[in-house]
Order: C-alpha cells, then sequence, then structure tokens
C-alpha cells in the first residue's frame, strides 16, 4: 500500500476530481492535493489521490521498473478492484 | 555479480557497485538502515546486497505501517466492527494482519462483522453516502503519504455533512520513528544495531520534503540520503552514504531529486495541520511508546473522530508468542532468526505482521529471501 503509481491525467473536472489513464484502464482520483493540474501531466496515484506532478520520463522509468518488479499487475488489481 | 543481468541499465549498476567496492574502507562496517518498506522490497528484489562488499550491511527498519500498527489497535477495530454493528472500511493490506488470539479482519468478517476493503477514502465515503443508516468508519492506517487522502475525507465530510463518517486514526510519522531507533538502548547501550546512516523515504518525502530529516542528521550525527525506489538509486544513495561516512559528514542529501524538494506538498501539510495534531505518545510494535510519533483528530472536528464516537473495553492485547516482529522492526534480529519463520508462519498463514504485506522484512525474506540464499550456495560450488 505505500506504492505510488504514474498515470496520465485525461480529464478534469471542476470539483477536485480527474480522470488519469493507466496502462488501458481509467479511474476517477482525486486532485484535492495537487496544484495547477493539466491535462497531459503525470502524476503519482496513492490510494486514490493525485500526490504530485512527475515529468513523463520519470512516469516512464517508474512504469517500467513496477513492471519489472511484478508489483504494476497488483497495484493496478488494487485500484480496479475493490469497492467501487 | 548475477543479479546485475537484470537490471535495466546493466553498465550504469555495474560502474556503481565497483565504485562501492572501491570506497568501502575494509576496515570498517558500513550499517545502512532503510526506513521504508519500498527500500526494503527492491533490495531483496533486485539481490542489491548480493552486490555489496562484506562490510557493507543493510538493516531493515520499521517502514511498513501495516507491520508497526501495535496489536491493541487492531483489537479495537475488531471491536469497534462487531460490538457497534458499524461497516468498519479499510485498506487490503490490514486484513489479514493476525491480532490477539490470531484474530484479524478477515476472521471477524467471515464471522459476520461487516467490515469492507476500500482502495481510497473516497471508496469508505462513498459507503457513508450509500448507507445513511448506517455508521462508517474507516480505519485508517499509514504513513505521511497516506495521512493527506484522510485528511481529505474528513474535510469533504464536513462538507457534505456527512453524520455517519467517521475515522478510527492510527497515522504515524516517520521522522519521530528515526529519532526514536536512534534513541533506544539497543543502539546506544548494547551496541546489538549500529546503524552509521539512513537511506530517507522516497515518497513520504514527498509529502513532508526533506527539511525534517536535517534535524536528525544534525541532532545524531547520521547521515540520511533520500532515497528513490529503484534499485539503482537505492546503489546510488547507498554511495552517497559510504562518501559521507568516510568523510565524517552527516548530512541530508537527496538523491530523489526528480521527485522530492526540501519543502514537500506545502498544499497537503496544510490539510493535514487543519485536521489532525500530535498525540503525545502512541505505540509502535517493536519499538514501544514513541513520543510525538502519531496524530489524532483536531477537536474541531472531533465529530468524525471514531476514538470519541465509539467506547472500546479494556483488554490484555498479546501477539504471538515467540513471532520475533519486535525485534525485527528494530533491527536487532533478521526474521531467519524466528523459531516460526517459514514454518508455522508464512504469508498464506502469517503469526505476525511482518509477514503480512509484500513491504514486510519477513516477507520479503520469504519471498526473495530462500532464492537468494539457493543462489550463493550455487555459486559458491560452482566456484569450489
Ligand atoms: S516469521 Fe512470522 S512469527 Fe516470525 S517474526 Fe516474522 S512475522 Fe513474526
Amino acid at each position: 500500500m505505500c506504492l505510488a503509481i504514474p498515470a496520465k491525467v485525461t480529464e478534469l473536472s471542476g470539483d477536485d476530481m480527474a480522470v488519469v489513464a493507466l496502462e488501458g484502464v481509467k479511474k476517477k482520483i482525486s486532485t484535492a492535493l495537487v496544484e495547477d493540474l493539466e491535462v497531459g501531466d503525470y502524476v503519482l496515484v496513492h490510494v486514490g489521490y493525485a500526490l504530485h506532478k512527475v515529468s513523463p520520463e520519470e512516469a516512464a522509468r517508474t512504469l517500467k521498473m513496477m513492471a519489472e518488479a511484478g508489483v504494476l499487475q497488483e497495484e493496478l488489481e488494487e485500484i480496479t478492484g475493490g469497492a467501487q | 555479480m548475477k543479479y546485475v543481468a537484470e537490471y535495466r541499465d546493466k553498465d550504469l549498476a555495474k560502474s556503481v557497485a565497483s565504485a562501492i567496492q572501491r570506497e568501502a574502507k575494509p576496515g570498517r562496517t558500513y550499517n545502512i538502515m532503510e526506513f521504508c518498506g519500498g527500500h526494503t522490497h527492491a533490495i531483496f528484489r533486485y539481490g542489491v546486497q548480493n552486490l555489496m562488499p562484506e562490510n557493507v550491511h543493510f538493516v531493515h527498519g520499521p517502514g511498513c505501517p501495516v507491520c508497526v500498527l501495535p496489536v491493541r489497535r487492531l483489537d479495537d477495530a475488531v471491536e469497534i466492527a462487531e460490538r457497534h454493528n458499524v461497516i468498519l472500511c479499510t485498506y487490503g493490506d490490514m486484513m489479514r494482519v493476525p491480532g490477539t488470539k490470531q484474530r484479524s479482519l478477515i476472521r471477524a468478517k467471515a464471522d459476520g462483522a461487516d467490515i469492507r476493503m476500500v482502495y481510497s477514502t473516497l471508496d469508505a465515503l462513498k459507503i457513508a453516502r450509500d448507507n445513511p443508516e448506517r455508521e462508517v468508519v474507516f480505519f485508517a492506517i499509514g504513513f505521511e503519504t497516506t495521512t493527506p487522502p484522510t485528511a481529505v475525507a474528513i474535510k469533504q465530510a464536513e462538507e457534505e455533512g456527512l453524520k455517519n463518517f467517521s475515522v478510527f486514526c492510527n497515522h504515524v510519522l516517520t521522522p519521530s520513528a528515526i529519532g526514536h531507533i536512534l534513541q533506544s538502548p539497543e543502539v546506544r547501550e548494547l551496541g546489538t544495531v549500529q546503524i552509521d546512516g539512513f537511506l530517507g523515504p522516497s515518497h513520504v518525502s514527498s509529502v513532508i520534503g526533506f527539511e525534517p530529516y536535517e534535524y536528525f542528521a544534525e541532532e545524531f550525527q547520521k547521515p540520511v540520503v533520500i532515497a528513490g525506489f529503484e534499485p539503482l538509486d537505492v546503489m546510488q544513495s547507498t554511495l552517497m552514504l559510504i562518501r559521507q561516512i568516510n568523510e565524517g559528514r552527516h548530512e541530508v542529501e537527496n538523491e530523489y531529486t526528480r521527485v522530492v524538494t526540501r519543502e514537500g506538498n506545502l498544499k497537503a501539510q496544510a490539510l493535514v495541520s487543519d485536521i489532525f495534531e500530535l498525540r503525545t505518545s502512541f505505540e509502535w510494535r517493536g519499538l514501544g511508546p514513541v513520543p510525538y510519533s502519531a496524530l489524532q483528530i483536531r477537536e474541531n472536528y472531533a465529530d468524525f473522530d471514531a476514538e470519541r464516537r465509539f467506547e472500546v473495553s479494556p483488554k490484555q492485547s498479546r501477539e504471538v508468542k515467540s513471532c520475533e516482529c519486535p525485534a525485527i522492526l528494530r533491527g536487532v534480529k533478521k526474521p531467519t532468526d524466528c523459531k516460526l519463520f517459514g514454518t508455522v508462519c508464512t504469508p498464506d498463514n502469517p503469526m505476525g505482521s511482518c509477514m503480512v504485506s509484500s513491504e514486510g522484512a519477513c516477507a520479503a525474506y520469504w519471498t526473495y529471501g530462500r532464492y537468494r540464499d539457493k543462489t550463493a550456495r550455487q555459486q559458491k560450488e560452482a566456484a569450489a
């Protein structure tokens, strides 16, 4: 539960919420903790909240490492599973 | 050097490894504590220890929030769920942690308590909205990365006038725990855990910044390097620590500049301090009571505090006898020193918290350790 996954912001709504795309999965998350977000930015998503912005390069590195370590799939399942 | 082949950037990993080999002085040992469970995981997964010279050791610290929650608080959560007929929501990692008499949330759920696993506090809020006639309690655990999302949920519940939502708060603070480890008698008197430097947490620091660690570096004269999660980050940070130790410096250096700044996420910090205040003391599994190491909900938001809303009865909480989690969390013992490791206690049937979450030292040893030991043996045999 300590991990955070980088994801790309694809939609922003006014109520501090955004839609992010993650390996083909779409997820609604809260952006209440970050400022000045724009569509196309990458954010680190932790327990349903964007924690901060990251560069596209950092996002790519992190995703690749998580895939190699075999934790990406688990995290994705956690994000899409659980109570909706 | 088998594991280097698995690294994405082989050449870089090799050159960092050989710099460490060159610079670690043969006459002394370097004991480096990684605080964060993410680092523990990376060290095991990629066999980073195998790339280190014999005198550089990683000591696994208490950096997993599930592992450090004392049994008492878990027993309290079970009681809130069972006795007060609430919907108790929590993160998945908490479900299998054994409480007193091996009772876990998952067992309580099997026995009929309404316990639901959520991915986010947003899900817990939704459950509260959808069930206005029921009390919904979010069992909150975690370090500084998970605290801001809890703060947002409380704020949101207040704004919406959600009367049936409350939080059982168990959020803990990393810098106080590090300070406590440095002051604990094991370190000061017995000398059983000599710690020469710290790999500082990465995502926690992205929220609180690295400024809070400057106090430690100064006060305890120990170097801290804020390290990213990649195996290469861990190696590079270890090299930076070795250099500081060799030069007798004790500063906070930031290897993870890609994400971490000195001041951190100010918006998140402001929200957290609006909702929470310090507890004078909180018990950590393995460390005992640690002063000013956890948060509680402020008086202004008392309506959302499950601890005020629901009585819990005084009880005798007990960890499984002979589980060595407390010693492991202080870095005094290794999982393999525990009699139950790998026999009675496995990830499928955990006896202690360190075996539950993949960031716990026992789970990491179980998943990667045996493999590593076997490979080391085979390499030795092949060389003989
Ligand atoms: S192996 Fe199991 S029983 Fe032993 S210390 Fe680890 S979690 Fe506790």
